[in-house]
């Protein structure tokens, strides 16, 4: 029986053979592929049992990992979740994640090629990895000024360092709380991201920046800066500013909010018309210029890209000019009607560069990057993204934009002992629809610490065509800008 | 005991009293007691980050085990084989670690001191055994008592009221507590078989007509091979498991050729197996459908059916996971795979230890089967040869079964990996093959004071002498000192190749140290 039990014993060492050449193939060889199968949730896993960064806003963590008692080890919280989420974003295990929370991934896991130092030095002293803390540009106290004085309001505001394009203010309403989605339960966390979707507020769509409205009298910036840059104006020209006044190539005319009168003569300064918000005289001016003027300038401004802030905002809309860009739609469009659309951040972008000397700043919201021992592992330069207008045409833009708020439709935004500039925009959006209102500007106007930005849609509060920028939005921007003055 | 032996080189030389001290196992007993108590150590203070409740509990208990087993073995069985008992506690105290760490991460389930507590009680069933079974042959009276009990066994799963069906394969019954009888009808069957097959091997070897270069069985002797071949397809088909069918057949065919040397045996057994599940395959969906599973497991459909192949492709993601060195004790997931702690526990050993530590494991087994198999080489009766080999087989052949259903050589099925998978009938039944291996090579490597009758007429007397089988067989006992015997089939080899084991008998017949001391008419 010797024989057969030796052969035996040679067959069991094939079969043996069989088992390490089988395993060695799935550990080893198909290990790559199968470890990228997206059936594999260890990934996820690995990512959500990680010691994940902070988000730190003011010294403070505004998104933080805990340790908890379950499979991964570690539960996202948000602290003040609403006030924070167009900036935080989630990070969601059933949803994934959005903003910052998506970009800085690689820094908030600790997984970044920056970190390797870091990583090294863990493997070598058996520390547990820690992900890096991601520090926001926001000012607090303008955050929570912005968010208190919009209230119960739909809109957004935002408040940026002109000179550097940091983001001071960032805040939607109404908002959510990314809590909710970041619950380990994959239940909980689905219906509650169900339900974000299924409301028609759309929470989710930060206002701010992911969110286009018609910008209304506030692309009158744009407008006289085209025509101060064309140099065949300047803030004294006088410009047509008839009752009413009808494009070539249609009957329809446009007239002036509450069909008043700018000007008795029919003539006033560009500076004038811009002070009262006249719809005639910019309508005019528009179609002087010619759409290729108009769509040079917003786009210098920002237009027509999406921001990198450095997570990706919405792009503001200026239509390309073409054959069907017909003077009827110019006219609209010098007014910030028709089919020009603007993030309420281009916004504030707009006038952060008038407020620059015309240079625009690209607006971001990460200010560094620390790693678990404080050091700084990324930090953001301020950038110029291109010069929208000459310091002289800002210069006149800031005195035009002083008038509005001293003498003009933006007197609720003026701050004693702070010179304001400023501009009021109603936008109208659909027949009997109250308007969406805004108010942008920037203080102190000789020396510039803060441009802001702020929509309130239908009229918030006031809530009927009565409402404008003047009344709604511009106390709101007054008091986002006092925060930061005064911070 | 103590008479001179006269060897065939004419000198004398004094047979080893001495047992030998088992220094070799106590000391890799050490080796394995170390790399399972640090294991529990590590998935505490990785999972929870302190020391596991039960730490000192269960590494007592094991210490306490292994201690137990091996002064028992240096009282009732000094001569046996000293690699087993100390791959055996790796393998268990692995498992423990494994089934703990899951059971700390919160897995439902997964119960290490119930583990812990089956382990004690079949360390403590071996030890019994070893203890008042001084010699194997004494359980070959146990022939028919055996094919009985190995019947009854497969049967119960079926038996309406007291069989369980779970995940679909019907192998379970439940008496107060779920028993898997299979594990314990492997043993019985191993015993059947040797038992019969050792008195009914000329029958089968010899009569038949030859074809195509094969001897070919007569018909009438193939009653009791189509019987097993009956019951386990029976098995297959309405037990709903292949492994257990795989393992039943496989013992039987292996046991036969063991037995006959005749290779024709296992080539009708192959095919019948083959046809026969072909056939289920093809009439029975279920079948059909685990053969789906196995050939295409990423299907998507296939994946996402209940039923479905998502056990196995989490499996495999989780051996994918691990990669070449593992994610290290408590880091990884292996608690994503369904019956991580059990049926799958080679996928949750292969992500946190990784290739290298599932080839430890598969060569801890390898050294035991292989040690197995050299116990039937070496011992001297047919039984305990065909025993042993057949029982090494069938520990080679489950863990073929279990870890080629993980990595997909073989659909996959319902067994266990022996010693590691949470489940006390598999605990206990692999604990008694343990003790009825040990006892085997006790058997086989026990120094004989019998004069050496028939090795002086065949011996050339050189010291290559080829029945000097101990020697290069590494069956020098622990003294040290080279114990000359002859091996059963060693003269075989000179001998006439159509009948090689008959030429031992007569002469050569070693049964003076059968206790009973007739065993006449047994073949050896």
């Amino acid at each position: 029986m010797n024989t057969t039990l030796r052969r035996l014993a040679s067959v069991v060492m094939v079969m043996f053979l069989a088992l390490m050449v089988s395993t060695t193939w799935i550990q080893f060889f198909h290990a790559d592929e199968l470890n990228s199968d997206t059936r594999n949730i260890r990934s996820i896993y690995a990512e959500y049992g990680r010691a994940r960064g902070p988000i730190v806003v003011g010294g403070e963590a505004v998104a933080l990992s805990k340790p908890v008692d379950d499979e991964f080890g570690y539960q996202r919280e948000y602290t003040n979740g609403k006030l924070y989420s167009p900036l935080t974003g989630f990070f969601s295990l059933a949803n994934g994640t959005t903003r910052i929370e998506n970009t800085e991934n690689d820094f908030l896991n600790g997984q970044a090629d920056a970190l390797w130092v870091d990583r090294l030095q863990n493997l070598l002293t058996g520390r547990d990895p820690e992900g890096s803390s991601v520090e926001l540009t926001i000012d607090p106290k303008a955050q929570k000024a912005a968010w208190d004085a919009l209230g119960d309001q739909r809109g957004a505001a935002v408040a940026l360092d002109p000179k550097t394009g940091a983001i001071l203010a960032l805040v939607s309403k109404p908002s959510f709380d990314p809590n909710d989605l970041a619950s380990h339960s994959t239940k909980e966390a689905g219906e509650a991201y169900t339900n974000l979707l299924n409301d028609d507020s759309k929470p989710l769509n930060s206002r701010a920046t992911n969110w286009t409205y018609p910008p209304g009298s506030t692309f009158k910036l744009v407008t006289a800066a085209a025509a101060l840059e064309s140099g065949d104006y300047d803030a004294d020209t006088s410009i047509d500013a008839p009752d009413t006044y009808q494009p070539p190539g249609t009957d329809r005319s446009i007239g002036n909010y509450g069909g008043t009168s700018c000007s008795s003569s029919g003539q006033m300064s560009l500076a004038d018309a811009l002070r009262i918000s006249c719809n005639t005289a910019f309508a005019e001016l528009g179609v002087d210029l010619g759409s290729e003027a108009l769509y040079e300038q917003a786009n210098a401004f920002g237009w027509n890209e999406p921001f990198q802030v450095p997570f990706t905002t919405d792009a503001s809309i200026f239509p390309e000019p073409s054959d069907a860009f017909a003077p009827a739609f110019v006219a609209q469009a010098a007014i910030g009607q028709w089919d020009v659309r603007e993030t309420p951040l281009q916004v504030a972008v707009t006038t952060a560069a008038i407020a620059n000397g015309g240079e625009v700043m690209q607006p971001y919201s990460v200010d560094a990057v620390r790693d678990p021992q404080l050091e700084v592992v990324s930090e953001t330069s301020p950038t110029s993204v291109r010069r929208a207008v000459s310091q002289e045409t800002a210069n006149q833009l800031t005195d035009m934009m002083i008038g509005v708020v001293e003498d003009g439709s933006g007197r609720s935004a003026q701050i004693s002992g702070v010179t304001v500039a400023g501009k009021t925009g109603t936008a109208q959006h659909g027949e009997g629809a109250p308007p969406h209102v805004w108010f942008t500007g920037f203080a102190p106007a000789e020396d510039p610490q803060v441009a802001v930005a702020v929509v309130v849609e239908n009229g918030g509060t006031v809530g009927t065509s009565e409402a404008t920028g003047g009344a709604v939005a511009a106390p709101i921007a007054k008091a986002v800008m006092e925060a930061v003055l005064n911070g | 005991m103590s008479a001179a032996v006269e060897t065939p080189a004419g000198r004398t030389v004094e047979p080893t009293e001495r047992r030998p001290a088992r220094l070799a196992e106590l000391f890799l007993l050490i080796l394995a007691l170390t790399a399972g108590i640090s294991a529990f150590a590590m998935v505490g203070r990785s999972v929870t980050g302190e020391l596991p409740g039960d730490f000192w509990a269960v590494s007592l208990l094991l210490t306490g085990i292994s201690v137990a087993a091996h002064v028992v073995l240096r009282l009732r069985a000094p001569w046996a084989d000293q690699v087993i008992l100390p791959a055996v506690v790796l393998l268990n105290g692995l498992g423990l670690a494994m089934i703990l760490r899951l059971e700390l991460a919160g897995t439902k389930g997964a119960d290490a001191w119930s583990q812990m507590m089956y382990t004690a009680l079949g360390a403590g069933i071996a030890i019994l055994i070893i203890w008042f079974l001084r010699d194997h042959r004494w359980i070959r009276r146990l022939t028919y008592t055996a094919m009985l009990v190995g019947l009854v066994l497969v049967v119960l799963p079926l038996v309406p009221g007291i069989g369980r069906e779970i995940n679909g394969a019907r192998i379970w019954i439940n008496i107060g507590f779920s028993v898997q009888p299979a594990e314990f009808a492997k043993i019985a069957f191993a015993i059947f078989f040797a038992g019969y097959l050792v008195a009914n091997r000329d029958t089968l070897a010899l009569a038949g007509k030859k074809v195509l270069g094969l001897q070919l069985p007569r018909i009438r002797d193939l009653g009791p091979i189509l019987i097993v071949w009956a019951a386990s397809l029976a098995v297959l088909v309405f037990e709903r498991d292949l492994g257990t069918s795989l393992l039943f057949f496989g013992l039987f065919v292996a046991m036969l050729y063991l037995a006959t040397e005749r290779f024709s045996w296992v080539l009708i057994g192959l095919v019948l197996f083959a046809a026969g599940a072909l056939v289920a395959a093809s009439v029975f969906p279920h079948v059909g459908a685990r053969m789906d599973v196995w050939l295409h497991p990423f299907d998507n459909e296939l994946y996402n059916a209940v039923g479905g192949s998502y056990q196995i492709v989490q499996g495999t993601f989780a051996l994918a996971a691990g990669g070449l060195f593992g994610t290290g004790w408590g880091e990884g997931y292996p608690y994503l795979v369904p019956y991580a702690f059990s049926d799958f526990i080679y996928s949750s050993l292969g992500e946190e230890l990784g290739l290298t530590g599932l080839l430890a494991i598969l060569l801890a087994y390898l050294l035991i089967v292989q040690r197995g198999l050299r116990t039937a080489i070496a011992v001297r009766d047919g039984f305990g040869k065909l025993l042993a080999g057949g029982l090494a087989f069938v520990m080679a052949l489950q863990l073929f079964v279990v870890v080629g259903g993980i990595t997909r050589i073989i659909p996959l099925t319902g067994l266990t990996l022996p010693f590691m998978a949470q489940g006390g009938s598999s605990l206990l039944a692999n604990w008694i093959v343990i003790a009825l291996l040990l006892r085997v090579s006790d058997n086989a490597r026990r120094p004989s004071a019998l004069p050496m009758r028939g090795t002086v007429a065949q011996g050339g007397g050189a010291m290559h002498d080829p029945i000097v089988v101990g020697a290069h067989d590494g069956r020098t006992p622990g003294g040290g000192v080279p114990v000359r015997r002859p091996a059963a089939d060693a003269p075989s080899r000179g001998s006439t190749p159509s009948h090689p084991t008959e030429a031992i008998s007569g002469p050569l017949d070693p049964r003076g140290d059968d206790p009973r001391g007739t065993n006449g008419g047994e073949h050896l």
